[in-house]
């Protein structure tokens, strides 16, 4: 760590020139960001923006071509083990094993981050009741709604009691009353447990009213980044709202590029 | 047990145990469980049942043969194979059954990417579900042969000896190994082809490929290896003999059976196919019964040929897995 850091707050999540590519595709490219403990930092892109890739970097779940990522300080590609203790991620699309019931998925959880048992059953008890599926924990998963599966990952995910938690397109498939009472949940336990969010989202909506700050993701390069104040003020218009500030800067990028194909 | 984690004082089991106790009980839940170990019951209550009779009726020309319980095991009432035969024939179908959607499957489902996330190795995960196919393997396999043995017990109305029971779990035990291969070669299918259906289909292609078609394929490749030898020229047809018995050694299936021969048969001193010079030797040979150590003598190079190929199938799935992408 450069000394110029000392004194300010040691970000949880930290990206400089992060890049990976998958042949000649560029997935992500000299990705660079702070996440900072007690915010809710929103990755804002497209389908295919690399935002998955991002977060699979993040997780030493796949390593990094070029660039340096650091998670509570450690190096996911050679520290996996210790990141992964104390990160928790929901995935994209998460899934269950059906024949079993939330509760025992969640068991399964608790065991392979070494909790002891008794913790573990208090543990899950009180999660499950905080993502409202206590009257459903002992029905196999196999039945649960879109809705139900998402807040189970949010559940599993908090079961390690991480410091940062790392949710991927988390509204994704849930229908809109679904998503309000996801979107408090995560504000709720931000307020909470101080932890650090690191979300990916292509819904603008969703995005500018959940996170403290956005980045703009746009083909694997971070276009902008800020509160929505400041990536409208560089949209050039402070007055803009997300979706159009949005929709300058992409346009702008977009011409960026063509003027360096031509 | 193992290192306690990063600070926090809990006591971890390793990784692959939790994995392995999780599939474990899932596995021995599942419908798939009971329709095999139903599969394993029926191929060996009518085989048992029709030998018993057959011995039995034997009984007086049977009485003077040693090893008389083994024969329980290996000898078939026309048209009822034996029992060990039909084991044979299904063994690598438990195993395709237990391992061929082991890593697509999860994939699938959408598990790995979480599963993953949580502090475990992506070899835990391999090594977890390898563990718990080959336990739930091992119940079936020895619970129904302790049934048919008791069957056997009361219908023929003979103790086996000492020496019976030790080649029973013996060949229990290469049982299990042969089971493994095939769990090793459905893991890796399951790790290198996306669809579980496709995996099943491949597994169960290459079985059947080896069962039907092993021996003609050892034969069309000795062919091509050795085109146009002479078969009146006795050193030439011994050459070209000793060329195919090489190559069915290569299929596990070839390997499996000739063991279960040695280990099940006293008699048996050889397992290979014998040149000129031997053949007429073992002709001139006075009947002997070896120990259970001189046959397993006799056999070892096929545990251990049967031990490689486990290995190496489970190895070259955690090899490609490590390097895939989590994301399909």
């Amino acid at each position: 760590m450069p000394s110029e850091n000392a004194g300010r707050v040691e970000p949880l999540v930290e990206t400089i020139d992060l890049t990976k590519a998958y042949g000649s595709i560029t997935a992500v490219d000299a990705l660079t960001l702070r996440v900072l403990p007690g915010e809710i930092y929103g990755l804002l892109g497209p389908n295919g923006a690399g935002k998955t890739t991002t977060i699979l970097m993040l997780l030493g779940l796949t390593t990094p071509t070029s660039g340096t990522a650091r998670v509570l300080g450690l190096d996911p590609a050679h520290r996996a083990l210790d990141v992964k203790r104390r990160v928790g991620y929901l995935p994209d699309a998460v899934g269950f094993y059906g024949r079993l019931t939330g509760r025992e998925n969640l068991r399964y959880t608790a065991d392979l981050n070494g909790l002891p048992r008794d913790e573990a059953e208090a543990v899950i008890d009180d999660l499950l009741a905080r993502v409202g599926l206590a009257g459903a924990a002992d029905r196999p998963t196999s039945g649960y709604s879109r809705g139900m599966l998402q807040r189970l990952g949010i559940a599993d995910a908090l079961v390690k009691d991480p410091a940062v938690l790392i949710l991927d397109e988390p509204t994704t498939s849930i229908d809109p009353a679904g998503v309000v009472e996801l979107l408090a949940l995560i504000r709720r336990l931000v307020a909470e447990r101080g932890v650090g969010v690191l979300l990916s989202s292509h819904l603008l909506g969703q995005v500018e009213r959940l996170c403290d700050r956005v980045g703009i993701f746009w083909r694997g390069r971070l276009l902008a980044e800020g509160t929505v104040a400041d990536l409208a003020t560089q949209a050039g218009d402070p007055s803009l709202d997300l979706e159009a500030a949005y929709g300058r800067l992409v346009a702008a990028a977009t011409e960026g590029r063509r003027d360096v194909a031509a | 047990m193992a290192a306690a984690g990063a600070g926090s004082g809990r006591v971890r089991r390793p990784g692959w145990m939790v994995v392995a106790s999780k599939e474990l009980a899932e596995t021995l839940t599942s419908v798939r469980f009971a329709i095999l170990v139903l599969l394993l019951v029926f191929a060996a209550a009518v085989p048992v049942y029709a030998a018993s009779g057959a011995i039995r009726d034997a009984a007086e020309a049977a009485s003077g043969e040693a090893a008389l319980f083994l024969a329980l095991f290996t000898i078939g009432a026309d048209p009822v194979p034996s029992f060990v035969g039909l084991v044979a024939f299904i063994a690598p179908l438990l195993g395709i059954a237990f391992g061929f959607d082991a890593i697509n499957g999860e994939r699938a489902q959408g598990t790995l990417a979480r599963l993953l996330s949580h502090p475990i190795y992506r070899d835990d995960l391999v090594n977890g579900k390898f563990v718990a196919g080959l336990a739930a393997i091992g119940i079936a396999v020895v619970g129904v042969m302790m049934i048919v043995a008791g069957v056997g017990i009361v219908r023929l109305g003979i103790i086996p000896s000492p020496g019976e029971v030790g080649r029973l779990v013996a060949w229990m035990a290469l049982t299990i190994l042969y089971i493994g291969v095939w769990l090793g070669v459905a893991m890796l299918a399951s790790v290198l082809v996306a669809r579980a259906a496709t995996s099943a289909l491949v597994a169960i292609g290459l079985w059947l490929a080896l069962s039907l078609f092993g021996v003609l394929l050892a034969q069309i490749v000795a062919g091509v290896l050795d085109p146009g030898f002479n078969p009146a020229d006795p050193e030439a047809a011994l050459g070209h003999a000793q060329l195919e018995q090489f190559l069915s050694a290569v299929n596990p299936g070839s390997v499996y059976q000739q063991a279960t021969l040695a280990l099940l048969n006293p008699g048996v001193t050889a397992v290979v196919v014998p040149g000129f010079a031997q053949a007429l030797q073992l002709s001139q040979q006075i009947p002997t019964e070896l120990s259970l150590q001189q046959s397993l003598l006799i056999i070892w190079p096929h545990i251990v040929g049967l031990l490689l190929v486990m290995v190496a199938c489970f190895v070259a799935s955690y090899v490609v897995f490590l390097r895939q992408e989590v994301r399909a």
